[in-house]
């Protein structure tokens, strides 16, 4: 009899990712297709970002992608010159949230940003970013 | 039921490499208790064991702990959060008696950090955070807390050297107590000298001098009910309030970056539970992980509106002999932080000073005092307060 085949998209998140296996592992397809999404509860029209399998308010499991589009707030950031191991290779980085209003959004910014063209409160957008490693994420920029 | 008190306290040294295992550490910190609570293992009902996860090798320490401290066949139990794993843990001891389960419970908080080294304990923090969709960026404790840093700086004009402020505070204590890892005096001049390891760059805005001291460590407590607390103590102090709190792991479930809600909302539940305000407070430690973490907890806590927090450090009101002494015994940014020891090392230098036996650290006659845990990036919080 055949293995059964486990679905691990999810090891592309991120330069480490510590998760294999999710729910949501079409994230990874739709950052393939150049996407950052989150989902939204059918039944009681909850949104998530980061996408979730399972809503908490209605406890239905019944979830639609809508993609992160426009712009958000800077909340704030940091600018690492040490890094946990495993990501020292991509030092210097800084990780960053975004206010849309609906929902925040954790991610870096794009490595291009010199530090005096940051400021908090500026308006940027999610772009999706292959690492030099083969692995997928998302990165802010200027709006 | 009547009130529950602390009967006895304990701490190793905070050092860096301890050279023994995990059990002659937490030893340590169990014996200086007992000797100060001049009790036998028999008077000790229950056993609450404290650490975070994944610093050393060993699964589900409550067991072999308890073995080594000769506290069997009584029951054990292992409780984490983090950083405030051993206030959690007196929280429950708390309850154990509270409800009438137990008399006499041990509280032991324990971290041998340097197991593993610097960079492979900022992933394994970094991990405390939520794994699938904020640790694979690169994230690190410096990193979350700067990013508050930068926040509050921004909503009210906190500057870099108001944060510093606060260490060159903690270092004058570190010095004195010879119990801290970091004994070595540091000033304000040494953030804008380049020679100088304090102006090293972390995590922007933070650097160096604004981030604790790892260490190896062990604390201890000893909770009992009010009739043994009488019974076995001179100077028993008091448990009259304590709180708890969490809030979401990703940052993306919060709404306030210029505080941390778990402090406020535990703060809130422990005065309500002990009857007292911010202005009773004769004495306080908080959680100083990192400069901004004691400067956000000054305005959590009622000590300072928000955004004003800064006026008491420039004001030195914060100090040994200001209106709200906070972390005269070094804070975590000199005494160290072994994770799961702190929050009982913080609760032991409330305990001392209650009891008026804080040596040079000494604040004059306290009867009220504050302890301010928190685990994870604002994740649980945890306020003490005791009385004499």
């Amino acid at each position: 009899m055949a293995k059964k085949e486990i679905d691990t998209r999810f090891n592309k998140f991120g330069t480490v990712s510590f998760t294999s296996t999710t729910k949501v592992n079409d994230f990874i397809d739709r950052l393939e297709q150049g996407k950052v999404s989150g989902t939204r509860c059918k039944k009681c029209g909850m949104t998530f970002f980061p996408p979730r399998a399972d809503c908490y308010q209605c406890f239905s499991s019944d979830m639609e992608w809508f993609d992160v589009a426009g712009t958000g707030k800077l909340v704030t950031y940091s600018k690492l010159e040490y890094a946990p191991v495993g990501f020292d290779g991509d030092l210097p980085y800084a990780i960053a949230l975004l206010d849309f209003g609906d929902f925040k959004v954790f991610g870096r910014l794009d490595s291009n940003l010199s530090d005096d063209e940051i400021q908090v409160g500026m308006e940027m957008k999610t772009a999706v970013n292959k690492l030099p490693n083969g692995q997928l994420n998302y990165v802010f920029q200027k709006a | 039921m009547g009130k529950v008190g602390i009967i006895g306290v304990g701490q190793s040294a905070f050092v860096r490499g301890y050279p023994g295992s995990i059990k002659e550490l937490a030893f340590e910190g169990f014996r200086d208790a007992m000797l100060d609570a001049q009790i036998t293992t028999k008077d000790i009902d229950a056993s609450v064991i404290c650490s975070a996860p994944e610093y050393d090798k060993q699964r589900s320490p409550a067991g072999v702990l308890a073995e080594y401290f000769g506290l069997t066949p009584q029951p054990t139990f292992y409780v984490e959060t983090l950083c405030s794993s051993s206030s959690t843990g007196v929280k429950l001891a708390y309850s154990l008696i509270k409800s009438g389960l137990h008399d006499v419970v041990a509280v032991v908080g324990f971290q041998k950090m340097s197991e593993i080294s610097s960079a492979e304990s900022q992933e394994r923090m970094g991990r405390g955070a939520d794994i699938q969709w904020e640790s694979p960026f690169g994230t690190m404790m410096p990193a979350y807390y700067a990013m508050y840093a930068r926040r509050h700086m921004s909503k009210y004009g906190t500057t870099s050297e108001d944060l510093a402020l606060i260490r060159v505070k903690a270092a004058t204590y570190g010095q004195i107590n010879e119990k801290a890892v970091y004994r070595k005096p540091v000033t304000l001049d040494m953030f804008s000298d380049p020679e100088s390891a304090m102006s090293g760059p972390v995590a922007s805005p933070l650097r160096v001098g604004d981030c604790c001291a790892n260490a190896d460590g062990s604390s201890c407590i000893i909770v009992a009910n009010e009739e043994k607390a009488k019974a076995f103590s001179k100077k028993p102090v008091w448990i009259l309030g304590v709180g708890a709190a969490s809030t979401t792991v990703n940052l993306v479930g919060r709404s306030l970056f210029s505080g941390l809600t778990v402090g406020m909302e535990a703060g809130k539940q422990a005065y309500e539970m002990a009857g007292v305000s911010p202005k009773d407070i004769d004495v306080a430690e908080v959680h100083d992980c990192f400069t901004i973490a004691e400067m956000m907890a000054y305005e959590n806590l009622g000590f300072a509106k928000p955004g004003e927090g800064r006026d008491l450090i420039r004001g030195k009101e914060t100090y040994k002999e200001g209106s709200i002494p906070v972390n005269v015994d070094g804070g975590l940014l000199s005494k160290g932080h072994p994770i799961g020891a702190t929050g009982g090392s913080q609760i032991r230098t409330i305990v001392l000073q209650l009891r008026g036996e804080a040596g040079d650290m000494q604040v004059k006659d306290p009867e009220i005092g504050l302890v301010h845990n928190i685990g994870g990036v604002g994740l649980y919080g945890n306020v003490t307060i005791l009385g004499r």
